[in-house]
């Protein structure tokens, strides 16, 4: 057990790395300084060197070769320490610390996303466990159509139609606004819908794969009934990865959602970004991300080391 | 090629014929756009009547005209030449790096193994769509961001399964027997394992196209793709406007538009991973 787990933190090591050669790759090789987008095409020289020097765009990328400075004082050696104190830079758009305009997003994001995950999946177990009941059958042809047509939906469609159909037609639901919990219930269940085909499709797989093992056919002859082989028997077995699949949208709770935070007025991370992508907002949108991806580096992280406790099979295996 | 279409079942047949429709839909658009760019003259997409604003559908104008009086109809075919344009640009980026990468990784093992995996799992923990948007903020606003955008990061899935196939080849007796007679690496992988793993490949292609198509939709819709063209996505900001007044007709067609492509693309790559790989079937 302790070498497993010795081992899988060593993995993260080098992940952890390449999220970060990647991140600073793309923003400051890639992309570079924001000065000209931010202060405007008919910005001074001066203006601009000093908006640099502020941000540290005046530095070398990789190591400093100027006399009588170190080495290290360089963009990268920056961004790394930066990132190991938690300082993500400022925000070009509303001139102040990233992280303050992020630990603001947080709850709001997570009040959509959290009830949109635990929504989701039990509605994608139950209609899924229904085409494992009926398999073969016109409900799980029903259900398997249905989830392709869902599937096939675009995500826009469905935030536009929810608004303007349930919204604006029929006046079920607040338009736009963050104000009480029934502000959330529209785009919530847009959220559940829009990713409710895919995931019945994944549960309805992983359920079937364990249907047909001998264990299900012992449990049959034992006398027990089909509700029952399939909630105590089944769905107990076939978790793992189902556990794994939900398990990889936690980082997202975080992150929010991009296009049902703007559209609903909710504060979030998601519309932080999307913001901060329409002003260029480079640091704002690359802490996003950089925090996005280390996120998901601990959920994995943790999920794998909560398999080897409950499952011998991984740590042994 | 033969074989797989008759072992196609009626509805992938369909499919497949409706692909092809759009896609010569999708080619006239491309030459009217061409035509139009050599002529130096302004394409009748998007051409401004401002006598015609908001026209409902009628013979003249089957979809109706939006805001600044121009054709539906001839807008939407550009749509579909830039949504067939972003499959297959996003695809030819995509998919020839996660086969090689699949395929060394898989035949070579060991260290190599590592690097494809290691590489693998960076670009897999960066947050997807948002990722996507990054990429093509800084490359610069347009198609290109989004080729890049889309393409660099959806090899990730096509590299994972080609290289979970290779590995099952590695050690096949052909691969045994080619190693036997002296053939080099490179011939091997590429003469011998490669088209046993194809299949993979063309189930890849319609399982990524679909996504492309719905990505490149989302960005151009969010104002950040496709600029001064009607991309899908641009056309429906554009409906989005006056909706609430009853115009319906501009957001109808290109919703239909999207959805019909997108679930006959589905469809079929459901269809072909039974075909071609019975292992993975009914696999979400």
């Amino acid at each position: 057990m302790f070498r497993y787990i010795a081992r899988r933190l060593f993995e993260v090591i080098p992940t952890t790395f390449g999220i970060i050669v990647l991140t600073f790759v793309l923003f400051n090789v890639v992309g570079g300084s924001s000065a000209e987008v931010v202060l405007g095409k008919n910005a001074t020289k001066e203006a601009i060197a000093a908006f640099n020097h502020r941000h540290g765009f005046d530095k070398p990328l990789l190591v400093n070769m100027e006399k009588e400075k170190p080495l290290w004082d360089s963009q990268f050696c920056r961004f790394v320490v930066d990132l190991a104190h938690g300082d993500f830079g400022e925000s070009t758009e509303r001139r102040e610390p990233v992280i303050d305009v992020l630990k603001r997003g947080v709850g709001p994001s997570l009040s959509l996303t959290v009830p949109m995950l635990v929504g989701g999946t039990f509605a994608g177990l139950a209609l899924a466990l229904l085409c494992a009941a009926f398999r073969g059958g016109a409900a799980d042809r029903a259900v398997l159509f249905g989830s392709t047509i869902l599937m096939s939906v675009n995500y826009v469609v469905w935030v536009l139609a929810g608004q303007f159909v349930l919204a604006y037609k029929w006046r079920l639901f607040p338009i736009w606004g963050y104000e009480s919990a029934f502000y959330l219930v529209l785009p919530v269940l847009i959220g559940m819908l829009s990713s409710l085909g895919v995931d019945v499709r994944f549960f309805r797989t992983a359920v079937l794969d364990e249907i047909y093992k001998p264990y299900v056919r012992t449990a049959r002859a034992k006398g027990l009934s089909g509700p029952q082989i399939l909630v105590r028997h089944v769905l107990r077995n076939s978790l793992i990865p189902i556990v794994t699949y939900v398990s990889l949208s936690i980082p997202y709770l975080f992150t929010g959602s991009l296009m049902l935070e703007s559209f609903f007025g909710i504060p979030g991370l998601g519309s932080v970004s999307l913001n901060a992508i329409h002003s260029a907002d480079l640091a704002v949108v690359r802490a996003v991300v950089v925090l996005g991806a280390l996120l998901y580096q601990v959920v994995n992280l943790v999920t794998d080391l909560a398999y080897a406790w409950l499952d011998p099979r991984v740590r042994l295996g | 090629m033969r074989t797989i279409w008759n072992r196609l079942r009626l509805g992938g047949k369909l499919c497949l014929v409706v692909i092809a429709a759009y896609f010569l839909v999708a080619l006239y658009g491309e030459v009217q756009y061409r035509v139009a760019k050599m002529r130096d003259v302004t394409p009748a997409y998007n051409m401004v009547h401002e006598e015609l604003r908001y026209q409902p559908p009628s013979w003249a104008h089957p979809m109706g005209t939006d805001n600044l009086g121009r054709d539906v109809a001839q807008r939407l075919v550009q749509g579909a030449r830039i949504s067939f344009q972003v499959g297959i640009v996003t695809s030819l980026i995509a998919i020839p790096i996660g086969v090689l990468l699949g395929l060394l990784g898989g035949y070579f093992g060991g260290k190599t193994d590592s690097v494809v995996v290691w590489l693998c799992a960076t670009v897999a923990s960066m947050p997807g769509l948002l990722f996507i948007l990054a990429i093509s903020l800084v490359v610069g606003q347009g198609l290109l961001g989004i080729w890049l955008g889309i393409g660099l990061t959806t090899w990730v899935g096509v590299c994972r399964t080609i290289r979970a196939e290779v590995i099952k080849h590695r050690d096949r007796a052909y691969v045994q027997a080619a190693r036997v007679l002296g053939y080099s690496h490179a011939r091997i992988m590429f003469r011998h394992v490669l088209p046993n793993v194809a299949h993979i490949i063309l189930i890849q292609f319609s399982v990524r196209f679909p996504g492309a198509v719905s990505t490149e939709v989302f960005i151009s819709f969010l104002g950040i793709g496709v600029q001064g063209e009607p991309s899908w996505g641009v056309m429906i900001n554009n409906a989005r406007l006056r909706l609430w007044q009853g115009v319906w007709w501009e957001m109808t067609f290109v919703t239909l538009a999207i959805f019909a492509l997108v679930l006959v693309f589905n469809h079929l790559a459901d269809e072909l991973r039974d075909i071609l790989d019975p292992a993975l079937r009914n696999e979400g």
